[in-house]
């Protein structure tokens, strides 16, 4: 099926099985490998990209429903050779070791970001009808959705904060 | 994954009649719990009807005060929803404690309650399981896995369902409604919507093949506290070993059988005054499985009746 | 042959006048890394279209192949091949080595019709597409002969026998000292299996040019990939050019090929197209190697006053039937406290399950989770601090041969972690501390992990451009390889880090070990430095021979390097000119280290000291961290930043396994209960609270040149029983039996009437 899906500001129109998950879609067909493929179930984060917006596991998603939609991905965040405040905090901060599932933490991160400035809550947030504070605790929750087998944990969170600081 | 033809339905009757009009098929919204199923070949569906752009996603109040929620409406938007958290908050934290922040930005609310056992004998094709094939045996009965039915299971299948969302939901009296492509529409009660596996445990749910669930009806919140309790081993990211979700006077159990479980037995026993130990007992008294699971449940359910009751005391 | 003597002379390292050594550079590869522009073998260019190829496993456990029809998958759309044992290509007997020196023999797969353990290769598809591949994969037709396996580990302690080639370590008379003694624990812990579950899955990416095959895998070890490819094709190894530039974590289980690889490259060379393949992550669990079960028996005997009279730990672990491992459980307590009497070993059941391998802090990791224990009940019983038993049973020359130690700050450890930590803040009575639902609770443990250096060399580079090119067939799996290595090179030439390349994981490069069992820092670096100075001696012969050179005829020992400069006095020359004029490929020595002759005349380890706070949740019994913090000794720290990642990462390994992580056999089936990410519980984010670490200031002068260790096993040990003491200590309940998770503290709790 001929689908068009913008990625990182370039449509990107390809003839597509439709068994093709979106990120095989960005990984064979369109050549991004930035995406990572860690299980492709949903149990790891690794493929986490941004569509229209919002973050999803790209492994749980056929190309086919995204026809229209806008992906951004890792290659997508730098602004040429200024890395993007969240890839530049990773890279301070050390929060990765073999690198694997740093674009879905990146991409995560960014996704977190916006969905804690529209008050959206989390597991741990204490009060549902007050506003939402970003906590330690809560960049935790938020971001266990993507596993690090090197558990660079600590160091996420402190890349996570350092770019809260830095958007904020 | 086998090959399928891939449809986008324009409207909802585009998306029925395509469903009535091949058999095999299945309706996909979020995929998180299908495509999952489909790689591993435990679903084979020949069509997918893509209904993911149908306008269902609205949460809209209802003239009885309560809330009616689009089936298409994202995890993450009905958590998030204001309505929900101030009036709904055991929904919405039973919402947030479900898998990711990524899959709950994907999957639906009509999806969650169509999601499947995550049974790791339903989940492992090589395996007999009568869920996944039927007449070819349960594994999960002399197996290793420690997530059995407590209630409801049958010689068949000791499967549980996976939904947290739906145990808050079956604790508000929640009602799913759909409609089959002769337009003919219907109102189940969300506690009731999957079947217990009886001897076909095949068949999660009454729902037809052309059956779409349109929104899921919340009545207003009964008075009273509320309150959800989610046990795992991991902090997060993982589903639950048991759950309970506390309404006012109603409680409902997770992951002890195949639908979400309203303890029935425990709210007739505080409608006579029993304590929360003591309705927590009067539940399990019936369940089936090891004790040590069936101890757990009781002492989950007893402690969130409590908190409940403690947090309107407070 | 050196001797660690040798060692002691200055050397640019030890001076560190640039200040590299040790500082908190940002990783090498980091922005490849957060770009997503580091290519994972599955990702390299390919020079035409690839093919993509899906493995089919069998789903029994021992047996017979009595039918396998491919013809279905082969006529499938987009099939470019389907293979069976029946018409795979032909490869070497499994071991033969054409080649005596190979570090691995042959391996092959689809070999024949046996079934030797769930999830071995049974079929192979190569397809235009991954769709139509992997759903080829699902129309192979198999028939098996099932034969009886054994299965259970539990079930057969009975069939455990000796480790091969091994003996009980006995010191002393253990059973006479431990009847002697005033207070005994004797009690026995279980560990169970645990899969490494590398985020990025084995994959290859393989091509031929012409008859040479090209290579790019997911590895630990280069010349083991290329040796095994090599022998299973029946080829010279130097026709197989291995890459190996990023892996995604491999804390093992990647030390080896698998059949990935061989397919791979089998498939690219019949079809004459570049080939990837990837294991699924369902496979990644049932056909790689795991950590096996382990169950350990402790007795510890001691006198009133808490001085150890006798130890013994006993471990019992499993291994595949063809496929000898041993999970060295017992080892390290060899080492750790001083006991007149004492006695370790092993036994081993063969099971017809996949194979056994290390995982990191092989032996140590399920080791210390028992022993760390015991010293904790021990300390109870006796009414003493825990660490204040450890301090009273710390030997001053290695228990086991009596050797000195190289440096031993294991005390150290323990004061510091108990100072920063606020461990005086524990209250000993178990179940004393509440926060509203949760008791509250503290423990600690000690650390310790052996150090290796083994044999490497390296190759380097100086270009008329100033740059200097480290080249090694080493790999870096997350531990920081590359950038330790700038650092060495930077600091050693008196460059600039912007000056300084290196180029990992190519099996043309000077060969390295590759990485494990923490010794990759100290090995690669060692041979860096090796390198690094032999490039010095030659630049500086090169000045001193040159008449171009304003430091002609001087005497090049006495020449230094600063700042891109050769250096002697006020005269001076960049390194880029004097390259420069060397030649167009500027100058290129090799150089490598190799252990020293008297290296092993000390006892020579890691240390360190993990303390843990927990919560167990009194309803649920679920425990979560509250706060961990470690202190280490590991030599010389080359990158304080990179260092301390590594440490903390073992740190919360050692909470996945003390809370979370298991997997079982199915005795029915022989397959693992858990086969992907969300039944195999590694830890998330919101697992870990609170947790940090601190590494002592140390130089290990019998270590290496540079007196560095290794980090990447330490912090796993004893980390798991930090956590199991302080549930103790939480909520009186000790469970011997990991992982802790909710259904066994609760029932525990019960039991207690709680």
């Amino acid at each position: 099926m001929l689908t068009t899906i913008r990625v990182n500001g370039v449509d990107r129109a390809v003839e597509v099985d439709p068994r093709t998950s979106l990120l095989d879609f960005l990984r064979e067909r369109v050549g991004l490998k930035g995406t990572k493929k860690g299980c492709d179930h949903g149990q790891c984060g690794a493929c986490t990209v941004l569509v229209n917006g919002v973050r999803i596991n790209a492994c749980l998603s056929l190309a086919v429903m995204h026809d229209g939609d806008e992906v951004l991905t890792v290659e997508g965040l730098a602004d040429g050779e200024a890395l993007h405040p969240v890839q530049q905090a990773f890279l301070s901060e050390d929060a990765f070791q073999c690198g694997y599932c740093t674009p879905g933490q990146i991409c995560s991160t960014v996704g977190l970001l916006a969905e804690v400035a529209a008050g959206q809550p989390s597991e741990v947030t204490a009060d549902l009808a007050g506003p939402v504070t970003l906590s330690d605790a809560e960049i935790r929750e938020r971001m266990s959705g993507n596993i690090c087998r090197c558990s660079a944990y600590p160091q996420i969170l402190a890349a996570v904060r350092r770019a809260a600081g830095a958007a904020a | 994954m086998k090959p399928f033809a891939f449809e986008r339905a324009r409207d909802v009757d585009h998306a029925l009649s395509l469903a009535a009009a091949s058999p095999g098929a299945r309706f996909l919204a979020g995929g998180t719990n299908l495509l999952d199923l489909m790689k591993l070949e435990i679903e084979q569906p020949a069509r997918l009807i893509d209904v993911g752009r149908l306008p269902l996603a609205e949460i809209a109040e209802t003239a009885a005060g309560g809330l009616r929620i689009g089936a298409l409406a994202t995890n993450t938007a009905v958590a998030s929803d204001p309505r929900v958290r101030s009036r709904y908050p055991a929904l919405a934290r039973a919402i947030l404690a479900g898998g990711s922040v990524q899959l709950r930005n994907k999957a639906t609310v009509g999806g969650n309650l169509m999601q499947r056992t995550r049974c790791p004998y339903f989940m492992d094709a090589a395996k007999p399981c009568n869920k996944r094939l039927p007449g070819s045996g349960c594994s999960a009965m002399e197996g290793l896995s420690r997530s059995l039915a407590l209630f409801g299971a049958s010689e068949m299948c000791v499967a549980v369902s996976p939904s947290d969302m739906s145990v808050a939901l079956a604790a508000f009296d929640a009602v799913a409604e759909t409609v089959r492509a002769d337009g003919s529409v219907r109102r189940r009660p969300v506690e009731t919507l999957h079947r217990l596996p009886g001897e076909a445990p095949q068949v999660d749910t009454d729902l037809a093949p052309d059956e779409l669930v349109l929104a899921v009806e919340l009545p207003p919140p009964p008075p009273g506290p509320q309150a959800w309790r989610k046990v795992r081993a991991r902090a997060s990211y993982t589903g639950a070993i048991a759950s309970v979700a506390v309404a006012g006077d109603r409680v409902a159990l997770g992951a002890v059988a195949a639908r979400p479980w309203r303890a029935r037995l425990a709210e007739a026993a505080l409608a006579d005054g029993a304590s929360a130990a003591e309705a927590a007992a009067a539940e399990l008294a019936h369940a089936e499985g090891p004790e040590g699971r069936r101890s757990l449940v009781r002492r989950i359910t007893a402690d969130a009746i409590r908190e409940a009751r403690e947090g309107a005391a407070s | 042959m050196s001797t660690v003597r040798d060692w002691a002379a200055p050397n640019p390292v030890t001076e560190n006048r640039s200040g590299l050594i040790g500082k908190s550079v940002d990783r090498y590869e980091g922005r490849l890394k957060v770009t997503g522009t580091a290519p994972y073998a599955f990702e390299v260019e390919t020079p035409s279209q690839p093919l993509y190829g899906h493995i089919v496993s069998a789903t029994i456990a021992r047996g017979r192949i009595t039918s396998i029809d491919v013809s279905q998958a082969a006529a499938a759309p987009g099939v470019v091949l389907a293979w069976s044992h029946l018409n795979v290509p032909t490869q070497a007997q499994r071991g033969a080595k054409l080649n005596p020196r190979s570090q691995r023999g042959s391996n092959p797969t689809l070999a024949s019709d046996r079934v030797e353990h769930y999830g071995q290769s049974v079929a192979f598809i190569l397809a235009d597409t991954p769709e139509n591949a992997r759903a080829a994969g699902g129309l192979v037709r198999v028939a098996y002969a099932a034969e009886d396996a054994d299965l259970d580990f539990l079930s057969s302690l009975d069939l455990a026998g000796p480790a091969p080639g091994e003996e009980d370590a006995r010191v002393g008379d253990f059973e006479a000292g431990y009847s002697a003694s005033e207070v005994t624990v004797d009690d026995t812990w279980f560990s169970p299996l645990q899969n490494h579950a590398q985020m990025e899955p084995c994959a290859t990416t393989a091509w031929w040019e012409g008859d040479k095959v090209v290579v790019h895998t997911s590895i630990q070890m280069v010349k083991g990939g290329q040796h095994a490819l090599a022998e299973t094709l029946g080829i010279p190894s130097d026709r197989v050019r291995l890459f190996t530039r990023y892996i995604g974590g491999g804390f093992g289980g990647k030390g080896q090929s698998y059949d990935d690889l061989t397919l791979a490259a089998l498939a690219a060379r019949e079809s004459g197209q570049p080939v990837r393949v990837a294991y699924t992550r369902q496979q990644m669990f049932q056909a790689t190697i795991h950590r096996p079960a382990v169950q350990m028996r402790v007795r510890l005997g001691a006198d009133r006053t808490g001085r150890l009279n006798a130890m013994a730990l006993e471990a019992v672990t499993h291994c595949a039937r063809n496929a000898p491992f041993v999970e060295h459980a017992a080892n390290f307590a060899r080492n750790l406290y001083a006991a007149p009497h004492r006695l370790t070993g092993h036994r081993l059941v063969r099971l017809d399950i996949p194979h056994a391998g290390a995982m990191r802090a092989p032996g140590e990791a399920p080791g210390m989770l028992s022993l760390e224990c015991a010293m904790d009940e021990l300390a109870e019983t006796l009414g003493l601090d825990p660490i204040e038993l450890r301090i009273r049973n710390e030997p001053e020359v290695d228990p086991d041969n009596a050797k000195p130690f190289s440096v031993r700050q294991l005390v150290r450890c323990m004061r510091e972690g108990a100072q920063q930590f606020g461990w005086d803040r524990r209250n000993p009575t178990p179940g004393a501390v509440r926060d509203g639902r949760w008791y509250v609770g503290m423990g600690m443990a000690t650390a310790i992990r052996g150090n290796f250096l083994l044999p490497a060399k390296a190759g380097l580079r100086l270009t008329g451009d100033g740059l200097a090119t480290l080249t090694q067939g080493m790999t870096d799996i997350g531990t920081g390889t590359y950038t330790i290595l700038a650092q060495i090179t930077g600091e050693t030439l008196g460059l600039p880090l912007d000056q300084v390349r290196v180029e990992l994981g190519d099996s043309d490069m000077p060969p390295a070990p590759g990485s494990g069992g923490q010794f990759g820092a100290a090995t690669a670096g060692s041979a860096a430095f090796e390198t690094g100075m032999v490039m010095r001696r030659r630049l500086a012969e090169l000045a001193a021979g040159d008449p171009r050179s304003p430091l002609y005829g001087e005497d090049p020992t006495l020449m230094d390097f600063a700042n891109g400069n050769i250096v002697l006095g006020n005269r001076s020359e960049s390194l880029a000119a004097l390259a420069a004029r060397a030649g167009p490929d500027g100058v290129y020595v090799e150089g490598g280290i190799s252990p020293a002759a008297d290296a092993r005349d000390w006892s020579q380890h890691t240390y360190g000291a993990q303390f843990a706070e927990v919560g167990v949740d009194s309803v649920t019994g679920e425990v979560r961290l509250r706060r961990m913090f470690g202190v280490f000794a590991a030599g010389r720290i080359l990158n304080a930043k990179l260092a301390k990642s590594q440490i903390t990462g073992g740190m919360i390994w050692g909470v996945g396994a003390a809370l979370t992580e298991s997997n079982a056999v199915d005795p029915r089936y022989g397959s693992f209960l858990h086969q992907d990410l969300g039944g195999y519980l590694a830890p998330v984010h919101a697992d870990i609270v609170n947790l940090d670490a601190v590494l002592l200031d140390e130089a290990d002068d019998k270590a290496n040149p540079m007196g560095i260790k290794g980090v990447g096993e330490l912090g796993i040990c004893g980390a798991g029983a930090a956590i199991a003491n302080a549930v103790y200590n939480a909520c009186g309940v000790r469970l011997r039996d990991y992982p802790l998770t909710p259904d066994k503290v609760m029932a525990a709790l019960e039991a207690k009437g709680l």
